[in-house]
């Protein structure tokens, strides 16, 4: 395709695809302990780390790295001790990281503009070195989320139940807080931090629509938001529109289509005669016989 | 002499500095079917969270198979039957993968499943009557099926010893019937069994042994007492509120 014919579109796809995969592949994990807006809490962290990586005037990303692995473990631990509520301690998150990175950021040289490609994403911009970088995150993000998907599954599922199996729930409940903050970051380029938990939550809730079980809405999640990365990009280059805000709006598209086609289905299947189940017996013995 | 599989010597358990459990001792010998008796706030639950390690204890001690359970690894030769399947779940997962779980202590994080794991998770769901629902989602089961779920994810990891925690609390005919025959094959195979009930119901012609707790010390411990009271009416009616959750945190499931 012509469009492609530019490195830096080239770059852009490539680091949107493997988002694409990545993101959703954790996220499901944090779909299913109803944690949908932690990723935006640690985003807004790592821009902290984005504004000292300026302030410093070294690698911003793996600065953000580095600031959101701290406030996730943060968090973990904050919630272990039981000192805090949840949504109390997402807010000071919230507001102490994004305060944090304005802050940074004004004290650098750098311009606004700067601020906004961390805030909505900039994958055009994307160098070699940044390509490098999301690869070999997103990969390992990728490979621990798959191959550890048994574990995963049995500490968010039922977290007493993955003790009492000898699980080592505090590592994998790290694992997960860890991977998130590489996730976040990685995203960052491309979606922006007011964005990032489109990337990991809407593929999953589009999958869970049609699917039955926890491997099929995690594979048909992964497709979902591949797709949306390659068509959100394309979109950009076509109708020149921002990269990053494309994919989600694509995104959220999906949703709404398959939302739509899946309760149209359920109404055509409820339309045909169906045997009634067997109903279970009777807990009363009645009419006295 | 039959090996100790649990042992509690004088437990002390408190919520907040409120004492649950004041001096309990209980032993459980392999082979024994043992039910736990109480009121609901008697600390019964108390106790085998304790017995599991998920509750410390204040004072006293809990062996398992003859360890102190803060040592305790084996959890392999443990299943535990939770009163019942976390509300936590957002994603969609079918009665087979719910059950897989029960692999884990067995298999290790690492290792990914094989063929003995899958005919583990078969003959588990075979054993409660759930092997044609394998493939639909746990949330289009009923209570008493999602209970079964349970019982057959501790089952798929083989156990020596059966935790139960209310498990027939609330499920219909159908299931506790279901529900007795499993845990009457795994008694008849030699396994050892602590469950923690209200009622009895289908399960009581299994009990070898009743340990009743009453307001957080072991009131009687021998042969199964009748029910007294308002509770041996036949209409009487077995729901009761649940007890206030554990504040959820921000990375937990509930």
């Amino acid at each position: 395709m012509s469009l492609f014919q530019y490195e830096f579109m080239l770059r852009a796809l490539v680091g949107a695809l493997i988002i694409g995969l990545a993101a959703p592949a954790l996220g499901i994990y944090l779909v299913q302990r109803r944690l949908a807006l932690i990723g935006d809490g640690i985003g807004h962290v790592a821009l902290t780390g984005v504004g000292a990586g300026l302030l410093f005037q070294t690698s911003p990303v793996i600065m953000a790295v580095l600031a959101a692995t701290i406030g996730a473990i943060a968090i973990e631990l904050i919630r272990e001790r039981g000192r805090t509520s949840g949504d109390l301690a997402l807010a000071l998150l919230f507001y102490g990281g994004i305060a944090g990175g304005v802050v940074l950021v004004g004290l650098s040289d750098s311009t606004s503009a700067n601020l906004n490609a961390y805030l909505f994403g900039a994958l055009t911009t994307t160098s070699r070195d940044d390509l490098v970088t999301i690869a070999v995150l997103g990969a390992a993000v990728l490979i621990a989320m798959l191959a550890l998907r048994p574990a995963l599954f049995a500490v968010c599922h039922d977290e007493e139940y993955a003790r009492v199996s000898g699980l080592p729930v505090r590592g994998l409940n790290l694992l997960l807080a860890i991977t998130t903050a590489i996730t976040v970051t990685i995203a960052m380029r491309a979606v922006g931090v007011l964005l990032i938990s489109a990337l990991m939550v809407v593929p999953v809730a589009t999958a869970q629509q049609v699917t039955r079980g926890f491997r099929a809405t995690m594979a048909a999640a992964m497709v979902l938001g591949l797709f949306a990365a390659g068509a959100g990009i394309w979109l950009a280059a076509v109708a020149d529109t921002a990269p990053g805000a494309s994919v989600v709006v694509l995104a959220i598209a999906s949703f709404i289509v398959v939302t739509l086609l899946a309760a149209g289905w359920r109404r055509i299947r409820r339309a045909r005669p169906e045997p009634a189940p067997a109903p279970e017996p009777h807990e009363v013995v009645l009419g006295g016989s | 002499m039959t090996p100790e599989v649990i042992s509690v010597t004088h437990g002390v358990v408190g919520y907040d500095g409120r004492p649950v459990l004041r001096d309990v001792s209980l032993t459980v010998t392999a082979g024994e079917v043992v039910a736990i008796l109480g009121a609901n706030g008697s600390g019964k639950s108390t106790l085998v969270r304790a017995v599991l390690g998920l509750v410390p204890l204040s004072a006293g001690s809990v062996t398992l198979f003859g360890q102190q359970v803060r040592r305790f690894r084996q959890w392999h030769r443990v299943g535990y039957v939770p009163q019942r399947l976390g509300a936590g779940s957002g994603v969609p997962a079918t009665v087979a993968e719910v059950v897989a779980s029960g692999r884990l202590a067995r298999r290790g994080i690492l290792r990914p499943p094989g063929r003995a794991d899958r005919e583990a998770v078969a003959e588990a769901l075979r054993a409660v009557g759930l092997a044609d629902r394998a493939k639909d989602p746990v949330a289009t089961l009923s209570g008493g099926q999602q209970q079964r779920t349970l019982i057959a994810r501790a089952l798929a990891g083989r156990p020596e010893l059966l935790i139960l925690d209310e498990p027939t609390a609330g499920v219909d005919t159908a299931s506790q019937e279901a529900f007795a025959g499993a845990l009457r094959g795994f008694a008849t195979d030699g396994g050892t069994v602590l469950l923690v009930a209200h009622e009895l119901g289908p399960l009581r012609p299994l009990i070898s042994r009743a340990v009743v707790v009453h307001q957080g010390v072991v009131a009687h411990d021998g042969t199964v007492p009748d029910p007294a009271g308002h509770h041996a009416a036949p209409d009487h009616d077995h729901v009761h509120p649940h007890g206030p959750e554990e504040p959820a945190g921000l990375w937990s499931t509930t």
